[in-house]
């Protein structure tokens, strides 16, 4: 087990990535924030408590759930989350947020949701992890917190003080689990 | 986690996990019919056949509705005007259908036990829509939600089931389903409607009184008398029937607190309730129709997972 990122390093790119996100959105103007289940919200929660020091409440942030859009349907059941998009995304600049970018399916899956919710002007990616050599899909983040060179027997976890009682960012080799 | 079964015969055949899987993924997919595009691509690998050997407008509708908005592709059979009537067996008409490569079937059968009898036979997963006076666990479940709704919880409710309990399936599926989540159940009726010795076989009261019933409970399921399903007089009319057991608005209103009033439908008007009790704000008839897509949506999402290879 090796530590990437500890919980000071987690909370200073936290403040970096949500900076960035405004230097590009300056007013946050049709600016909307999502947050992919289940623990994309942990740092959506955290990247919009940032924006929000910054620019108020005035922008909408909303929750997505993207298990009704897995490609991997048939081979596993998976237990669906609560999506909470209570705002129109039409012609909105999306912020999409998950904490790991791994192979891009899931990035894949949540385009696809995101679609039957209306038609974005721009869907920009936000993820504090980039695990860059194994995507299967031509997916790239706009904003990363950390980018890492690992191989696919490795395991990227990304624990936070609301679910695991620590934040801390760990890479496991297989036999670890 | 998974369903602990690979059809949907009864609820009598469910755990308690697997009622609070399906009602919790039920939830998820009402949010999916909220949205401007109330569709997911989850089961468009899927064709299920609706196969009706009884007559039905809600369930049918409503398996519908929802297999087209998991993106299955569906086949609607109903036995008047097919080859049943040519003299075909269930199970010839069942696996000709089945060569057509088809993944799941959902059935309504006359005959109780028709399902269960298939899923014997047949690869595809079953999913039953009412067979006969044995189970209709769709219903149970979509009842379910409308009261976890209403009041939060199954635990400690007390549902009172009223009417003609002798043949009526959704009755059955819902005792068993909410005796295993923890609610209490009075059943109400003539003492020709009630099975005797319901009380020890199922664990619920028995009130002959329908005043005392409603006193009782906090939700009122109120079912139709099965006419068709009665081969002797049971009662003598139901004009008789609806004088006795029948419920008014002036019953509701004269009630220590505001119950909630259910029925599975279709209502006869004037027998077992009055329109003012059916339409009032205590009524929950409608949210149940509603919620009856989204439970069908859990199910068949639940239940896909092990297609015919």
């Amino acid at each position: 087990m090796k530590t990437i990122l500890d919980h000071r390093q987690i909370s200073l790119s936290i403040k970096r990535l949500a900076h960035q996100l405004l230097e590009n959105h300056v007013e946050m103007k049709d600016t909307v924030v999502i947050g992919i289940q289940p623990r994309g919200i942990f740092l959506s929660d955290r990247i919009v408590k940032e924006i929000r020091k910054e620019m108020g409440e005035n922008f909408f942030y909303g929750k997505l759930d993207i298990t009704f859009y897995r490609d991997d349907i048939r081979k596993n059941i998976h237990v669906p989350n609560h999506t909470d998009i209570s705002f129109s995304i039409e012609g909105k600049n999306v912020i999409l947020i998950d904490d790991v970018l791994y192979t891009g399916r899931t990035i894949r899956a949540a385009l696809d949701a995101l679609m039957d919710y209306g038609r974005p002007e721009k869907v920009e990616l936000l993820s504090l992890i980039d695990r860059r050599y194994s995507r299967q899909l031509p997916i790239q983040p706009n904003y990363t917190g950390k980018m890492i060179d690992s191989i696919v027997s490795q395991k990227v976890k990304v624990m936070w003080i609301e679910k695991d009682g620590r934040d801390e960012v760990i890479l496991l080799e297989e036999t670890e689990g | 986690m998974t369903l602990s079964t690979r059809h949907l015969l009864g609820i009598k055949d469910l755990s308690q996990q697997d009622i609070s899987l399906i009602l919790q993924t039920a939830h998820q997919f009402k949010e999916v019919l909220q949205r401007p595009i109330k569709k997911v691509p989850s089961l468009r690998d899927i064709t299920i056949v609706n196969l009706f050997f009884e007559s039905s407008t809600r369930t049918r509708i409503s398996f519908e509705l929802a297999e087209k908005r998991l993106s299955a592709d569906t086949i609607n059979f109903t036995a008047s005007g097919s080859s049943v009537s040519k003299g075909e067996t269930l199970l010839d008409t069942v696996n000709n259908i089945l060569s057509m490569k088809v993944d799941m079937v959902v059935l309504r059968h006359g005959a109780s036990g028709a399902p269960h009898f298939l899923a014997k036979h047949i690869p595809a997963a079953i999913i039953n829509a009412g067979d006969g006076i044995n189970e209709h666990p769709t219903q149970a479940l979509l009842d379910a939600l409308s009261i976890i709704e209403k009041h939060e919880t199954l635990d400690g409710i007390k549902v009172a089931i009223i009417g003609d309990i002798m043949h009526s399936r959704v009755a059955q599926s819902n005792i068993y389903l909410l005796k295993k989540m923890g609610a209490e159940v009075t059943v109400c009726g003539p003492p020709t409607l009630i099975p005797k010795y319901i009380d020890k076989a199922f664990d619920v009261r028995v009130e002959y009184n329908v005043q005392k019933a409603l006193e009782w409970c906090d939700v009122a399921n109120v079912l139709r008398i099965q006419l068709e399903r009665q081969n002797q007089v049971l009662f003598s009319s139901l004009r008789e029937y609806s004088l006795a057991y029948g419920i008014n608005k002036q019953m509701l209103n004269n009630l220590p607190k505001k119950i909630t009033v259910m029925h599975p439908g279709p209502i006869n008007r004037g027998v077992e309730m009055d329109s003012d009790v059916a339409d009032s704000d205590q009524s929950i008839i409608l949210q149940q129709v509603e919620n009856g897509v989204a439970v069908r949506m859990a199910v068949l999402y639940l239940l896909s997972n092990r297609p015919v290879s």
